[in-house]
C-alpha cells in the first residue's frame, strides 16, 4: 500500500508576526459546503439543529458549538467547519476540506491591516459576523472572531494571501512607530 | 527673517536641514518654506518655461514656485511642495528646473527671447522638418522646460492604500469644519476629519484673532483634543481629500512619513478611498493674485502668506513690507504685520472709496505698476491717479480677493456660479450628491459665518442620516462683511503674470483671444494656463476675467475651465500600492508547484495559475530535446502531468441532468453513472464557449471540467442560467477545483502504473475507455476518470488537494520506473495537436461548433443556449473559416500560429487572405511540423496547397490541407 503525506495549504508560509499582529494558519480538517434544496431549508436546518446542536446561521452570520462552525457562505450555502458530516441532508453537499487556506489575523491593529486590502465596511463585523468580499484581488469569506478575523481564500491563493497580509501588517506595524 | 516671538513653533529644539547644498537651521514646527525664509532665502526656484527667479508665492499646498527635490538615488521624489514640507533632522532639498546653478541659470536665456515664445509658439515653430520632432525639438523642450525629474530606476519607496468607512467626512479642519465635525460627532455620528496640514485649525494657525475670548489657534486645539477623545471620530491630518467620486466615495492622499527622516517600513503616503454616507465640504478659500509688471519676483507673494508667516512660524517674509489690494482684507495683513513688530511701507488699495485705515502710509486708488528687483524684490512703482512714485520695499504682499475651494464640488460635473458680492465663484447646492458646503468653501468668509454654517450645515447631513442632534452653542468671533473690488490685472507694458508655475502671462491670454482661442477650455490648451502641478489654484480666476475682458463677456458668460480630481497631485505608486512586482496579479499554484520548480522546470503562466512548461534532463540544452522526450514517454511509455488547473465544477440536484442539457450542445441526461462524456457549451450568441468532460458520480450528482482559462466563464454562466433562465431546475453547484489535486497519466503504460499504486486493481472491464469511479490509494479516496486529451490509453486521477504533492512525487517516480516521467505544457499541446484537439487558441470567442467540425454535437433532440443563434445561415455557411490541418510540403518547413494563409501565386495581402493558423507544433512522432488552421471552406479543400505567410517573422512556407487529426485517426490507442 502506498503512503501518501499530508500537506496543509500555507505549510512554510505561517505563522509570521509584525509588532502585536499575528498571522497563522488554522488547523481545519473538514469542511463542507451544505446548499439545501429548493424548499429544503427548514428540513436541513433542522436535521443539523438535531445531530450538531447548530441550526443554518441567517445571511452573514456564523453559529458555534465547541470548535464546530457553521458559516453562512454565499447565496444560500452554508460550510460546515470543523466537523464530521451529519446523516443524510436533503442538500447538496460537498467537501471542500482541501480546498481553502484558511488563517487567522490577530492584534489590536488588524482592522487597519484589513483596510489595506479588503474594501468591507469593518464597522458592521462583530463576533460571528461573515461576510464575502475580497482580499487584495482573491475573493474571500471573512469570518470576525474575538480578537481579530478569520480568512479563507481558495487553497491555491495561500502564497498570495500571506504576501498581502504580511505588506499591510508590516506597513501598519511601522506606522504605530512614526512620531506624531 | 525670524522674529523675536511668536509662532507656533518649538524655539526649544533647534533643527538643522540642507537647501542647495547649503546647511541652514530652523525650528520644529518649521516647514522648509518658513525656515528658508527665516534665513533670508528668497530665491527657491526657476520658472518652468522661461526660468525666470521666483520665490515661495504662499503659505500653502496651492504653492506654484516653491518645490523641490528630495531624497537620492532610486527615492527621488520630485515636485516635494516647501509649503507643505515639514522641516525634520537631515532634510536635504534641491531646487528643480535650472542649468548651471540657481542663482546663475543659463537657461535664463529663455527669458530674453520672450518676445518669441509666447503662447502657441511651439505650435507655430516646431512644425519642420517633420522628423526634427521626435529627435531635436523634443528632447530639448524636455530638457529646458519642466519640473523635477525623475531616477529613471524602480523605487523601492514602500507606498500604501486603503480603505475607510463613516458617516460623515468632514473636509477642512478650519473654523467650519471643526464646527461641523463637533456638530456631527456629538449626535453619535462616526465622523473622520481630514485635514491637509500637519497642524489641525486651517486658516486659524494663521490668525491671531480671538474665538470665545481665546486666541483662535488656541481655540482650534482645545476643539480638536475634545475630538480626539471621542470615540467616534478618526482624526486624519496630513490627509488631503482629492476627489469626489459616485456614490459618496472620495479619494485622500495621507503623506504619512514625508515629516520624519527615517520612515523604516512605513509608507511614505497613503492613498486612502474614504466612503462616507454624507459629507461636510470646509475646504476654505485661496486668496488670488492680481497682474502685475514682474509680479512674479522673489518676495512678491500673497498678502495672506505674509501674515501666515508672521503669525504661525514667527517669520517675517521681509524688513519692510508694503501690501497691494483691493479689498478690506489686505489691511489686515498689514496690521497683523505692525503688531509683530514688522515695519509696513505702505498699503496701497486699488479702491478710491475704501474706508479702512491704520498707522502706515496708504494709498488709496492706487496700483502696482511694476516691481524692481530680479532676485528679489528691491523697491516697487505705484500709479496713484496718474502720479507715479516709487516705494522701497523687500517684500510685496498681493491681495486680489478670496477665491473659495470650489474643486471637490465641481467633480461630478457641476458647475460653479458667480457672485458679485465676493468677487468670486461658489458651489450651488447638490452638485454632489450627499455633500454640504460649509464656511469660506462656500463663500461664508467671516470667522463666525464660517462657525454658523459649519454647524447648520452638520445639522442638515444629520437630517439625511436620520440622527438629532442639539447643536453646540455658536462661540462669538469677529465678523467682517467682505468688501472688495474686483482687480484682475494693472494695464501697463511688461509681462504681468498669471500662471506663475506655467508661465502664462495676460499677454498670452489676449494673444489667445486674438487668435479665436475664446472659449476658457481652448484658451487654457492653447496657453497651458491652469495645467501645471497646481492645476491653475493660483491663476485660473484671474485668466477668465482677463479673458472675458479680452473678449468683451463677462466672468459668467465666460465660465470656468472643468475641475477634474485629483485636487492636489496623488503619487501614481500610492494608487498601485500593493500591485507592484508580486502584488500586481494574484498567484495561483498547484500542489506539485515546489516538486516541479526544484526540478528545473520553467514555469509558464496559465491564467493566474502558474504550470511547468517542460522539465529539463541532465544534458539537454534546448526546450525542444525535452519536449520530444516528454511525448516520446506518452507515445511510448507512460507520462504524468498535473491538471489541477482546469476548472472542476461539483453538480448536484434533482434537475442537474436537465440542467447540463440546457447548457451543453449535447445531452447528458442519458449519460450513465460511472460514465464520462465530453461536451461543448456555446454562448447564448451561438459561437462556443468552452469545452470539456463531464463524470456522471450519481444520477443526481455531476463533475463538470472546464478549460483552465475559462473556469471562472464557466461558473459565472451556470450561475447566470440557473438563476436567470432556469431557476425551475433545482440545482446547485460549487467549484471543486482546489478541493482536488489531479493528474493525468497518460500512455501504453498507464494502467500498469496505476496499479502500482491503487488499494484495488482496474482493468479493462472495470475502468473501460470514458467510465470514472472511486479508488482508494493507501486508504485515501481518489477519483479516477478514463479520459485522454493524447489519444493515448491515459486516466486523470484525483485525491484531495492535502496529498497532490505526495502523490505527484509518488506518479513521477512510478512513471520513471516503466521508462516515463512527467510531461509539461509543451508536450501536452504538441500530444493533443497531434490529435487535432481543441484548446482556446482555437476556440478564441469567434468560432461557432459548425467551424471546428462539432455541429453535430448539437443535438437536434432538444434546445440548449446558443442553439437558435448558432443557426443563422451566416454562422453556417460553406464560405466561413473552418478547422483544418496543415503540412509543409515545400523545403521551408518553419509554420507559425497566427500566420496568414494564401493561395501559392497570391500577392501575401490582406484583400487575398485565405484563413490563418491557430496552433502549431513540431511533431517528434511523426517527425513533421504540423499546424492546426482556419481555411476558407477548409474541410472541403483537403489537399490542396496553399502558402503560409507569417509577415512579423519573415517566413514563407508550402502547406498542404489536410485533416487536423494527424495521429491515429481511428482513436484505437486511447481504448486499448
Amino acid at each position: 500500500m502506498v503512503d501518501l503525506a499530508a500537506k496543509s495549504p500555507a505549510a512554510g508560509l505561517l505563522p509570521v508576526s509584525h509588532g502585536d499582529l499575528v498571522l497563522q494558519e488554522s488547523d481545519i480538517q473538514e469542511i463542507w459546503s451544505i446548499a439545501p434544496f429548493s424548499g429544503a431549508e427548514r428540513a436541513v436546518s433542522a436535521a443539523l439543529r438535531k445531530s450538531l446542536k447548530m441550526s443554518l446561521p441567517p445571511i452573514g452570520r456564523a453559529t458555534r458549538t465547541g470548535s464546530a462552525k457553521l458559516l453562512w457562505a454565499g447565496r444560500d450555502v452554508y460550510f460546515l467547519v470543523g466537523s464530521g458530516l451529519p446523516a443524510k441532508l436533503n442538500a447538496a453537499v460537498t467537501d471542500q476540506s482541501d480546498a481553502w487556506c484558511c488563517v487567522t489575523l490577530e492584534g489590536a491593529h488588524v482592522e487597519a491591516v484589513l483596510a489595506r486590502i479588503c474594501p468591507l465596511d469593518l464597522r458592521n463585523m462583530e463576533t460571528g459576523s461573515v461576510a464575502r468580499s475580497l482580499l487584495g484581488h482573491m475573493t474571500a469569506i471573512i469570518v470576525k472572531i474575538d480578537n481579530g478575523y478569520e480568512l479563507m481564500v481558495f487553497r491555491a491563493f495561500a502564497k498570495t494571501l500571506v504576501h498581502e497580509l504580511q505588506d499591510a501588517m508590516r506597513s501598519v506595524d511601522a506606522q504605530t512607530h512614526l512620531s506624531d | 527673517m525670524r522674529l523675536s516671538a511668536g509662532g507656533q513653533i518649538n524655539r526649544e529644539k533647534e533643527i538643522l536641514f540642507r537647501f542647495q547644498g547649503r546647511s541652514y537651521s530652523g525650528f520644529e514646527g518649521d516647514t522648509l518654506a518658513s525656515a528658508l525664509l527665516a534665513n533670508d532665502v528668497r530665491l527657491v526656484g526657476r520658472s518652468f518655461k522661461y526660468h525666470r527667479p521666483r520665490g515661495l508665492m504662499s503659505d500653502g499646498s496651492q504653492e506654484p514656485n516653491g518645490l523641490v527635490e528630495l531624497h537620492k538615488g532610486d527615492q527621488i521624489t520630485p515636485n516635494v511642495r516647501m509649503t507643505m514640507q515639514e522641516l525634520h533632522g537631515g532634510l536635504d532639498a534641491r531646487a528643480q528646473n535650472y542649468w548651471g546653478s540657481l542663482n546663475w541659470d543659463m537657461l535664463e536665456l529663455n527669458d530674453l527671447l520672450s518676445p518669441w515664445l509666447g503662447a502657441g509658439f511651439y505650435y507655430k515653430t516646431f512644425m519642420w522638418p517633420k522628423s526634427f520632432w521626435e529627435k531635436v525639438y523634443e528632447p530639448f523642450i524636455r530638457r529646458a522646460a519642466g519640473l523635477g525629474s525623475l531616477s529613471m530606476a524602480h523605487n523601492t519607496d514602500r507606498y500604501d492604500k486603503a480603505f475607510a468607512h463613516c458617516d460623515v467626512l468632514v473636509v477642512g479642519s478650519g473654523p467650519a469644519g471643526i464646527m461641523a465635525a463637533v456638530t456631527a460627532a456629538k449626535a453619535g455620528a462616526d465622523v473622520i476629519l481630514c485635514e491637509e496640514d500637519f497642524r489641525f485649525g486651517g486658516r486659524l494657525n494663521s490668525e491671531i484673532h480671538d474665538i470665545g475670548g481665546m486666541p483662535c489657534a488656541d481655540w482650534a486645539k482645545a476643539k480638536i483634543s475634545e475630538l480626539a477623545d471621542m470615540e467616534n471620530v478618526r482624526l486624519m491630518k496630513r490627509t488631503t481629500v482629492t476627489g469626489a467620486y459616485d456614490g459618496g466615495t472620495y479619494g485622500a492622499l495621507e503623506r504619512v512619513s514625508h515629516h520624519v527622516a527615517v520612515p523604516g517600513a512605513a509608507p511614505l503616503e497613503t492613498f486612502w478611498r474614504i466612503v462616507a454616507k454624507s459629507c461636510v465640504y470646509a475646504a476654505g478659500a485661496m486668496e488670488r493674485p492680481i497682474a502685475f509688471r514682474n509680479n512674479d519676483r522673489p518676495g512678491v507673494m500673497m498678502a495672506s502668506a505674509v501674515r501666515g508667516y508672521v503669525n504661525r512660524y514667527g517669520v517675517s517674509p521681509g524688513r519692510k513690507v508694503a501690501v497691494f489690494g483691493n479689498n478690506d482684507d489686505c489691511f489686515h495683513t498689514a496690521k497683523d504685520l505692525q503688531e509683530a513688530g514688522v515695519t509696513v511701507s505702505a498699503v496701497i488699495d486699488s479702491r478710491a472709496d475704501s474706508t479702512v485705515s491704520g498707522d502706515f502710509p496708504i494709498y488709496r486708488g492706487a496700483v502696482v505698476t511694476d516691481v524692481i528687483g530680479r532676485r528679489g524684490v528691491d523697491a516697487i512703482r505705484i500709479d496713484r491717479g496718474g502720479n507715479p512714485l516709487q516705494i522701497d520695499a523687500d517684500c510685496l504682499g498681493i491681495s486680489g480677493g478670496w477665491n473659495p475651494t470650489v474643486h471637490l464640488t465641481c467633480h461630478l460635473g457641476g458647475r460653479p456660479q458667480w457672485n458679485e458680492n465676493i468677487a468670486a465663484f461658489i458651489p450651488i447646492p447638490g452638485m454632489v450628491p450627499g455633500l454640504e458646503v460649509a464656511g469660506a468653501a462656500g463663500g461664508s468668509f467671516s470667522t463666525k459665518a464660517c462657525l454658523k454654517s459649519g454647524i447648520f450645515r452638520a445639522k442638515e447631513v444629520l437630517k439625511t442620516l436620520g440622527l438629532k442632534t442639539r447643536a453646540p452653542n455658536c462661540p462669538e468671533a469677529e465678523d467682517a462683511p467682505t468688501v472688495i473690488s474686483p482687480l484682475w490685472a494693472v494695464p501697463g507694458k511688461g509681462r504681468a503674470w498669471l500662471d506663475f508655475q506655467n508661465d502664462v502671462t495676460v499677454k498670452d491670454v489676449h494673444l489667445a483671444a486674438q487668435e479665436n482661442f475664446r472659449s476658457v477650455e481652448h484658451m487654457k490648451r492653447y496657453t497651458t494656463q491652469g495645467m501645471a502641478p497646481d492645476q491653475g489654484k493660483n491663476s485660473n480666476v484671474n485668466a477668465l476675467a482677463v479673458l472675458a475682458d479680452a473678449t468683451g463677456r463677462t466672468i459668467p458668460d465666460t465660465g470656468t475651465t472643468t475641475f477634474r480630481p485629483p485636487y492636489t497631485p496623488v503619487s501614481i505608486a500610492a494608487m498601485g500600492a500593493y500591485a507592484q512586482g508580486d502584488g500586481f496579479a494574484p498567484q495561483r499554484f498547484t500542489t506539485s508547484h515546489d516538486v516541479s520548480v526544484d526540478r528545473e522546470a520553467p514555469m509558464i503562466e496559465a491564467g493566474l495559475w502558474y504550470r511547468p512548461s517542460y522539465f529539463p534532463a541532465a544534458g539537454e540544452t534546448h526546450w525542444r530535446q525535452s519536449c520530444d522526450r516528454e511525448v516520446g514517454y506518452v507515445r511510448n511509455a507512460v507520462g504524468v502531468c498535473d491538471v489541477s488547473t482546469l476548472g472542476k465544477i461539483d453538480i448536484q440536484g434533482p434537475g442537474a441532468a436537465e440542467f447540463l442539457d440546457f447548457v451543453y450542445t449535447n445531452t447528458f441526461s442519458t449519460l450513465k453513472t460511472g460514465r464520462v462524456r465530453y461536451g461543448l457549451m456555446l454562448r447564448e450568441d451561438g459561437f462556443v464557449m468552452d469545452d470539456g468532460t463531464t463524470a456522471r458520480l450519481a444520477p443526481d450528482h455531476f463533475v463538470m471540467t472546464t478549460t483552465t482559462a475559462a473556469a471562472g466563464q464557466v461558473m459565472r454562466h451556470l450561475e447566470f442560467v440557473s438563476q436567470v433562465l432556469r431557476p425551475d431546475l433545482d440545482v446547485n453547484f460549487i467549484s471543486v477545483t482546489e478541493q482536488w489535486a489531479q493528474f493525468a497519466v497518460a500512455g501504453p503504460q498507464a494502467r500498469s502504473l496505476l496499479n502500482s499504486i491503487l488499494d484495488e486493481e482496474i482493468d479493462n472491464s472495470s475502468f473501460p475507455f470514458m467510465s470514472c469511479g472511486e479508488v482508494a490509494l493507501g486508504g485515501i479516496n481518489g477519483r479516477l476518470f478514463r479520459i485522454s486529451f493524447s489519444g493515448e490509453h491515459a486516466y486523470e486521477i484525483a485525491v484531495p488537494s492535502r496529498y497532490g504533492e505526495s502523490l505527484f512525487e509518488l506518479l513521477v517516480a512510478q512513471a520513471d520506473a516503466l521508462e516515463g516521467g512527467a510531461y509539461g505544457m509543451e508536450a501536452l499541446n504538441v500530444l493533443r495537436i497531434e490529435k487535432g484537439f481543441i484548446t482556446h487558441a482555437e476556440i478564441h470567442g469567434r468560432v461557432t461548433a459548425f467551424d471546428i467540425g462539432m455541429e453535430r454535437m448539437i443535438s437536434p433532440k432538444k434546445d440548449c443556449i446558443g442553439k437558435t443563434a448558432a443557426a443563422r445561415s451566416a454562422l453556417i455557411s460553406e464560405d466561413r473559416d473552418r478547422l483544418v490541418g496543415l503540412k509543409p510540403v515545400g523545403s521551408v518547413k518553419e509554420m507559425n500560429a497566427g500566420a496568414f494563409l494564401f493561395a501559392p501565386d497570391a500577392e501575401p495581402t490582406r484583400e487575398h487572405q485565405q484563413g490563418y493558423t491557430s496552433s502549431i507544433c513540431y511533431s517528434p512522432t511523426l517527425g513533421s511540423t504540423l499546424a492546426l488552421a482556419f481555411v476558407r471552406n477548409g474541410p472541403s479543400r483537403i489537399g490542396e496547397q496553399l502558402k503560409l505567410v507569417d509577415h512579423l517573422r519573415g517566413v514563407e512556407t508550402l502547406v498542404e490541407i489536410c485533416s487536423p487529426v494527424f495521429f491515429d485517426p481511428e482513436g484505437g490507442r486511447a481504448r486499448g
